[in-house]
């Protein structure tokens, strides 16, 4: 294997978890919502991911429960801040610290277990293509849905009536409501695709990334992915470019001191960050033209009866 | 499913929990703080694995509890201060991050005694205890000279302190009694826990042209990958042989067994007192797991070299010990470096092709 192949592969894996929970929290924050126990989600969804995977012995059967377990801890914000109308930002902090210890009672009995993993595809023919037939056709079947969950996302939001609506209930709540649209349940609706997407970003990690479960194996990725919905100005496409940014520095990173390249890693680490920092001050600096924040994200949406 | 998971976990939490406090009160009270969740199967697993010795040892004198989960910082003293009031009257805090806490909380309270993993404050109700783990790594080093075909070894570094740069040091001397041209490429991560990074790092060594996986980071990431991909690796802290069936060449076990039974005894016994510990091979303060995968001579020199440095005739940092930029290190230990060298080591041996960060 060509050392080039070898680092896109790993930063085609590196990058997956941060995109499929950076593209629920897209969804989720469209509609107006900020949730910020992604990290919660995500390790919640790795925990009972890994069970199910290894009682069933189906990566399938690891990958739903995730999902399922990343929904039931959104809905327990979504109760809060859409039924309660608590504050956001409390709640979904409260649910990160939560989602961690509930992680750690669930996954306890299957510290020390191990599974195999996600098997990775393989097409006779183009699978051996030189080069590129790896990358395209050989990775891990989570590789491909996180990109086809994205082109899917972005034809909803822009291309749809619906995602329209969401839209709306992302920058004005009030108008949306005027209008007739149920803010609260298309709002509930959203919470409840990010908290899948993040349950099953945080099981691709024991399934597919390192096989096996150990408390705070998220190790901050469901911060990222808050950050790298902020780095795309809340668009998809500016989304895979970010996550694929951050997946690609952080292994290039690791590359570069492998080689002996003689920059310190502190500062390479720092990197990704650094670069959401500029993105921000640059986005704030051109606010005419390019979509920023979502008028209304954040905000608690009571409607008058 | 979910439930009956959750449910059954609930049920065990509540049964560790009361097991913890329903004893008569008479009893000496131990108290541990750990770093990690028991089940990182690593560094505060080992702690975990030394407080069960205890209690097989000495369960119908003491009781024990432990907090695990502990941030290290400020925020430990809280957590210290609680095993105090809760009438424990030997407490191990460990890990190195909660040194100044412990000391804080020692001074506060006089009638209770201390015992710091890593550190090296001390009081006169302070003590301090680590591991000669530097021993390890050079019989490490010998044996991934001896296997590696390429003749390059990858290091997983977490940051870059001196424990962690004399294990690199360790390592090379080791590696290079073997053969004087081995190279070493060496990756920061930055970090002692995160699997997904872990894994990253050995698969870019192994990219790199690199055959031995080595680590001073706490997860068995590493040495999957090893095994994933058909090269050996080296375990850290912990047996890891399972995550490496065929891969796993040896790992340094702690084993504070032993100790934390000597130190509760000498407590039973009213002959505590203040003691820095650092203890080696000989005293078993850690162990090698069984040397498997490799061959029989490469084993046989293992165990040679491990017993020389057990009976105290080989030293891995005997002098001269030459620097990276030619020159010899000062030798303020006799025949050896000093344990102070040691301890704050801040340079690399010669034939590292490494800049350290920082430098």
């Amino acid at each position: 294997m060509v050392l080039v192949e070898a680092i896109i592969l790993s930063v085609l894996a590196a990058s997956t978890p941060l995109l499929l929970a950076a593209t629920g929290e897209l969804v989720t924050e469209r509609a107006g919502v900020l949730n910020l126990g992604v990290e919660g989600m995500m390790i919640v969804g790795a925990a009972c991911g890994f069970g199910a995977a290894w009682l069933s012995g189906s990566i399938i059967v690891g990958a739903l429960c995730g999902i399922i377990a990343g929904m039931l801890l959104s809905l327990i914000f979504a109760f809060m801040t859409l039924g309660l109308a608590v504050n956001q930002v409390a709640t979904g902090l409260a649910l990160t610290i939560l989602g961690i210890g509930l992680s750690g009672l669930i996954g306890a009995r299957f510290v020390g277990e191990r599974i195999t993993t996600a098997p990775h595809l393989y097409i006779p023919g183009l699978s051996d293509i030189p080069l590129v037939g790896r990358i395209l056709f050989g990775e891990d079947a989570f590789v491909y849905l996180s990109l086809a969950l994205i082109v899917a996302v972005w034809w909803f939001l822009y291309r749809t009536r619906a995602g329209l609506v969401l839209r709306a209930c992302g920058d004005n709540h009030v108008s949306a409501h005027a209008l007739g649209y149920p803010v609260l349940r298309i709002r509930m609706l959203a919470v409840l695709f990010g908290g899948g997407c993040a349950g099953l970003a945080g099981a691709y990690l024991p399934l597919a990334y390192t096989p096996f479960f150990i408390p705070g194996m998220t190790a901050g990725r469901g911060w990222i992915a808050l950050a790298l919905v902020v780095f795309a100005s809340w668009r998809p496409g500016r989304l895979v470019i970010g996550a694929y940014l951050f997946g690609a520095v952080t292994i290039l990173q690791l590359h570069a001191q492998g080689a002996g390249v003689g920059i310190p890693s502190q500062f390479m680490s720092a990197l990704p960050y650094l670069a959401t920092v500029i993105v921000l001050v640059l986005l704030s600096r051109a606010r005419t033209g390019g979509s920023t924040a979502p008028a209304a994200l954040g905000t608690v949406f009571v409607p008058d009866r | 499913m979910m439930k009956r998971l959750l449910s059954a976990a609930a049920a065990l939490v509540l049964a560790g929990s009361i097991a913890g406090v329903a004893h008569a009160a008479d009893k000496l009270k131990v108290g541990f703080i750990y770093l990690g969740p028991i089940g990182d199967l690593g560094w505060t697993y080992q702690h975990e694995l030394g407080r069960q010795a205890l209690v097989k040892e000495l369960g119908d004198k003491i009781e024990t509890t432990y907090l695990e989960n502990v941030p290290e910082g400020p925020d430990s003293e809280r957590a210290i201060e609680q095993l105090v009031r809760a009438g424990n009257k030997l407490i191990f805090t460990t890990s190195f991050g909660y040194m100044d806490p412990t000391l804080k909380v020692a001074k506060k309270y006089p009638n209770v005694h201390f015992e710091h993993s890593t550190g090296y404050k001390r009081d006169k109700n302070m003590s301090t205890y680590s591991g000669r783990w530097y021993q390890g790594r050079y019989i490490q080093g010998q044996i991934a000279a001896k296997m590696s075909k390429a003749g390059v070894l990858g290091y997983i570094g977490s940051f870059p302190i001196p424990e962690v740069i004399s294990g690199i040091n360790a390592t090379m001397l080791g590696a290079q009694s073997v053969n004087p041209n081995i190279k070493v490429k060496i990756i920061w991560v930055n970090t002692w826990f995160d699997p997904g990074k872990e894994a990253d790092a050995a698969k870019a060594l192994l990219d790199q042209g690199a055959d031995i996986i080595m680590q001073h980071t706490d997860s068995p990431a590493a040495m999957q990958v090893a095994a994933e991909r058909g090269k050996l690796a080296f375990g850290q802290d912990s047996e890891m042989i399972k995550f490496g069936p065929k891969a796993q060449l040896t790992s340094i076990l702690d084993t504070w067994g032993p100790y934390y039974i000597a130190r509760v005894k000498a407590e039973l016994d009213g002959t505590w007192k203040s003691e820095d510990t650092w203890g080696g091979l000989d005293s078993k303060m850690f162990e090698m797991a069984p040397y498997t995968n490799m061959p029989d001579d490469v084993k046989k020199m293992a165990e040679e070299t491990q017993a020389a440095i057990t009976a105290g005739k080989l030293h891995p940092f005997k002098c001269p010990v030459v620097g990276q930029d030619g020159k010899e290190v000062e030798c303020k230990g006799g025949a050896n470096l000093a344990d102070g060298q040691i301890l704050g080591m801040n340079f690399y041996v010669k034939g590292v092709d490494d800049k350290l960060p920082g430098k």
